[in-house]
């Protein structure tokens, strides 16, 4: 039943970074990108869990950590760099 | 591992799926950068979260002993999604992002884009 | 020129409490790892201290835990009231702009206050008015505005003043 579940969630997931690989593309301004990377990272956080819980091994945990702390950090950048960009122009 | 608790896990990895499908369709879907800000902010975190306690119950059980380790990402994401939202409305408040014309208040945009009191003329 | 601060064995204890539990849970609690753990504890405090400045601290811990549990429930909540207005056609939405005014002025409350507005029932804070009178926020759908004023008010700043006490 388990391995079932991880398979229906890990379909849900993959739409859903289709759904944001599409706003990446469209996106018509430059901030709908950067929310549509944001939704991204934390979405592939939720698929290498479920790569974890699949081959039933913990240590895809530290790679979450760190793209969950990586994801952060970049968003904020890109923000500064989009705030400060236009205060210079 | 005992079906009752099989049967959390499942449920939780699937709502926590179906949550964040949710919120990735509103950032598809929804018609302007701000509404668009709303879904994935919101959603993501409570569905990460879900899928996070789903594999802590999991790993808790597979090694015998209570591991807290997802907690730490849970409450990491926690923390942070309102501080990126905030600095995503920000950064699109200043890039002069298009709103719908069913906004109401739109004059109050043009006020918090130059940091001033809504009373002032 | 500050004066040379007095030597102090822990100037921050909530936060070499938390580094050392952090430490731990990364490290499933392993003999070795908890005296390794306690030695940074001390140390990074004290490398740390002279950069942070004086903040506001909570004076009433268990209003604190309350209130947590209070936003965990109101995040599930929000999440079923944007989940149903996603769903929704997009002609329904009614979004708007709101200015909510504030009483609280101290930086940690006031961050506090604006992560809660943004994780809750269809709202963002966008902007902090420059004399940190007034907070903007983004509403996913509004029906009425003083009342989702009155709403914010009464569940989130208040409760977080009497926290802080100020």
């Amino acid at each position: 039943m388990l391995s079932y579940a991880i398979l229906i969630a890990c379909a849900f997931i993959c739409c859903a970074l289709a759904l944001n690989a599409w706003r990446l593309i469209i996106g018509p301004t430059t901030p709908d990108r950067i929310i549509a990377v944001d939704t991204m990272y934390i979405n592939s956080i939720a698929l290498i869990i479920l790569l974890g819980l699949h081959q039933g091994s913990a240590i895809y945990y530290e790679s979450a950590l760190l793209i969950a702390l990586l994801g952060f950090v970049s968003t904020s950048a890109f923000c500064k760099y989009l705030l400060r960009g236009d205060i210079i122009e | 591992m005992t079906v009752f608790l099989e049967v959390i896990v499942s449920v939780l990895l699937v709502f926590g799926s179906i949550v964040m499908l949710i919120g990735s369709i509103g950032l598809a879907k929804l018609p302007d950068y701000f509404t668009r800000l709303h879904a994935p902010t919101k959603a993501s975190t409570l569905g990460v979260a879900c899928i996070l306690t789903a594999s802590m119950i999991f790993f808790s059980i597979q090694q015998g002993h209570v591991s807290l380790k997802e907690v730490l990402i849970s409450m990491f994401l926690l923390i942070t999604a309102p501080v990126a939202a905030h600095m995503l409305a920000k950064a699109g408040l200043h890039y002069k992002v298009k709103m719908t014309d069913s906004t109401q208040n739109q004059h109050l945009a043009k006020k918090a884009y130059l940091h001033e009191n809504p009373d002032d003329k | 020129m500050d004066k040379i601060r007095k030597f102090v064995w822990f100037p921050t204890p909530y936060h070499s409490i938390l580094l050392w539990l952090v430490w731990q849970i990364l490290h499933d609690f392993s003999r070795g790892h908890m005296v390794l753990g306690a030695v940074f504890a001390i140390i990074i405090p004290w490398i740390v201290a002279p950069l942070s400045e004086k903040e506001a601290v909570a004076k009433n811990p268990i209003k604190a835990l309350m209130y947590t549990f209070r936003l965990l429930i109101d995040i599930a909540v929000s999440n079923y009231d944007v989940a149903k207005r996603v769903l929704q056609s997009n002609h329904t939405l009614k979004p708007a702009f709101i200015a909510v005014p504030l009483d609280i002025k101290e930086p940690v409350p006031l961050t506090i206050f604006t992560s809660s507005v943004s994780l809750t029932p269809g709202t963002v804070s966008v902007e902090l008015s420059d004399d940190r009178k007034w907070l903007y926020v983004h509403v996913l759908h509004l029906e009425d505005e003083q009342q989702l004023i009155s709403l914010i008010k009464a569940r989130y700043e208040v409760p977080l003043k009497e926290i802080f006490g100020c």
